[in-house]
């Protein structure tokens, strides 16, 4: 065959640039919507509250993942310091994962429970008053804010559609549950229960 | 994984390989088969031809070389569906053997000193340098990197203990938590403003700087309502509730008058994590005698 019959086909380039290019998917990804493993909530796992949920898009908002993973690897340099690494079982409902791909600030994966709730308003409020060489901007304005409940409730319905299992209930109750909250309510609430499901000593 | 997903991912992974093999071997020019008019790629711009010469050799075995490899890489390590790999290797018992080996090395010194009692752990150099860097690693985020706390957090150098001192004590904050809670305006939820000046100014007395002094004499009525319960009759505190003792120098929130009236109004919740569901017993021993040892 000559280089020359694919070059001077558009068509049939296309064809095989897609076939090329679609390899490492259809072998990588494609598998891993039907599997057990990456399917299969990790056993006591719930969805999000409303108000964890709230918190959750907050921490989305502000750009939280920018500089935090949610995601310990199997090393034992990891696991010492953030306990058991992470089990695909654990996202099935983050929709999106917030895996995070860049550590400028420490892991949150299990940060659940680690700190007080004071702590962690402190902290957001004014971080460099409890961690005096951090480098985290600070976020006041979450002290000020109310949470957005108007949208509360068709999020949950959303997330219900792709198969996170709501009840009809939950979301009715929804909006109530967060209307007048804080936003730093919120916020912590969501950061309490990272990584609670699976406990493991260090 | 299924027998479809496997064969699906096998049949994807070797006919990528494969496929660059034969595109490679294909579309190569031989170099000894060379004619004149495979010389050059056979247009002309303004007098400008374009040679058409077959890869460098060594470019060319490179190619070939990198399908081999793939082929030795899935023939070692799972990459093929189901196949397991010759050696075996996962993510996880890659884990446990990093496990394995660190346990064979600190394992027995941490568990001979999660044996040792508290006061004689807190003499000892060695494990007091691995107390310090665990407590690094885990309480100087609010307790701060030289133990002195913060509003809030309380300073653990100062011998003055909000839930006790003693090793038993100590241990039992780091393995189950403390949780705080200051009721606003203590148990008299009905204290009026004019009480809640005058209690402050009682507590503040104490110390020997009350504003008012009056106020701070008709406070001890005030005190005795809404605030003995937890700080005892004379403001000690009492450990077994996490009460702080009133009546020495030392202040959780702040000293000064307002601070302590915005602590009457609305009352304070404060909570030490516990530390059982994170750290080894052993790891939690060590750093009781670390924290032990700042004031003793």
């Amino acid at each position: 065959m000559k280089h020359e019959i694919v070059e001077k086909n558009l068509g049939l380039m296309i064809v095989l640039i897609v076939l090329t290019i679609s390899g490492g998917f259809l072998a990588e990804v494609v598998p891993l919507f039907f599997l057990k493993e990456t399917n299969e909530p990790v056993e006591g796992l719930e969805p999000l509250s409303a108000l964890e949920l709230e918190g959750r898009d907050i921490y989305i908002r502000e750009g939280c993942h920018v500089c935090h993973t949610q995601q310990i690897r199997p090393f034992r340099a990891e696991t010492e310091r953030y306990g058991h690494y992470s089990v695909a079982g654990e996202f099935v409902y983050d929709r999106p994962f917030l895996w995070g791909s860049k550590r400028t600030g420490p892991d949150l994966a299990r940060v659940g429970g680690r700190y007080s709730d004071a702590w962690q308003r402190q902290h957001l409020y004014d971080p460099r008053s409890v961690v005096p060489e951090s480098n985290m901007p600070a976020f006041p304005w979450l002290f000020e804010d109310r949470v957005d409940h108007t949208k509360t409730a068709a999020k949950m319905e959303t997330l219900q559609t792709l198969g996170v299992p709501y009840t009809d209930e939950q979301i009715a109750e929804a909006s109530a549950q967060v209307e007048g909250k804080f936003e730093i309510e919120a916020l912590v609430a969501y950061l309490q229960q990272l990584g609670t499901v699976i406990s493991d000593k260090r | 994984m299924s027998t479809f997903w496997s064969i699906w991912i096998s049949v994807i992974v070797l006919g990528t390989v494969f496929g660059c093999w034969w595109l490679l071997w294909a579309t190569r020019k031989s170099q000894t088969t060379d004619t004149e008019t495979d010389r050059t790629m056979g247009h002309s711009f303004d007098g400008i031809e374009e040679y058409d010469n077959p890869l460098p050799k060594w470019w060319f075995y490179l190619f070939l070389a990198t399908c081999v490899f793939a082929l030795g890489y899935l023939a070692l390590y799972p990459g093929l569906g189901n196949w397991k790999g010759l050696l075996g290797w996962t993510a996880v018992n890659q884990w446990e053997a990093e496990v394995a080996e660190a346990e064979e090395k600190y394992g027995e010194i941490y568990a001979q000193y999660g044996q040792t009692p508290v006061p004689e752990l807190a003499e000892n150099d060695d494990a007091m340098k691995i107390g310090q860097r665990l407590f690094a690693n885990n309480c100087a985020v609010c307790h701060g990197s030289a133990a002195r706390g913060q509003v809030g957090f309380p300073n653990l150098t100062d011998d003055d203990w909000l839930w006790g001192g003693t090793p038993e004590a100590i241990l039992e904050t780091l393995h189950n938590g403390r949780m705080g809670n200051m009721p606003a305006k203590g148990t008299m939820p009905g204290m009026t403003n004019e009480q809640v000046d005058q209690v402050v100014n009682y507590v503040l007395s104490f110390s020997g700087r009350e504003k008012d002094a009056e106020a701070a004499k008709a406070g001890e009525q005030v005190f005795a309502q809404a605030c003995v319960a937890c700080h005892g009759p004379e403001g000690k505190g009492m450990q077994a509730m996490g009460a702080p003792n009133l009546t020495d120098n030392t202040w959780l929130y702040g000293s000064t008058y307002e601070w302590i009236k915005e602590t009457v109004m609305n009352g304070r919740q404060n909570q030490m994590p516990a530390q059982d569901r994170l750290l080894s017993d052993d790891q939690i021993q060590i750093l009781a005698a670390y924290v032990y040892s700042l004031s003793n």
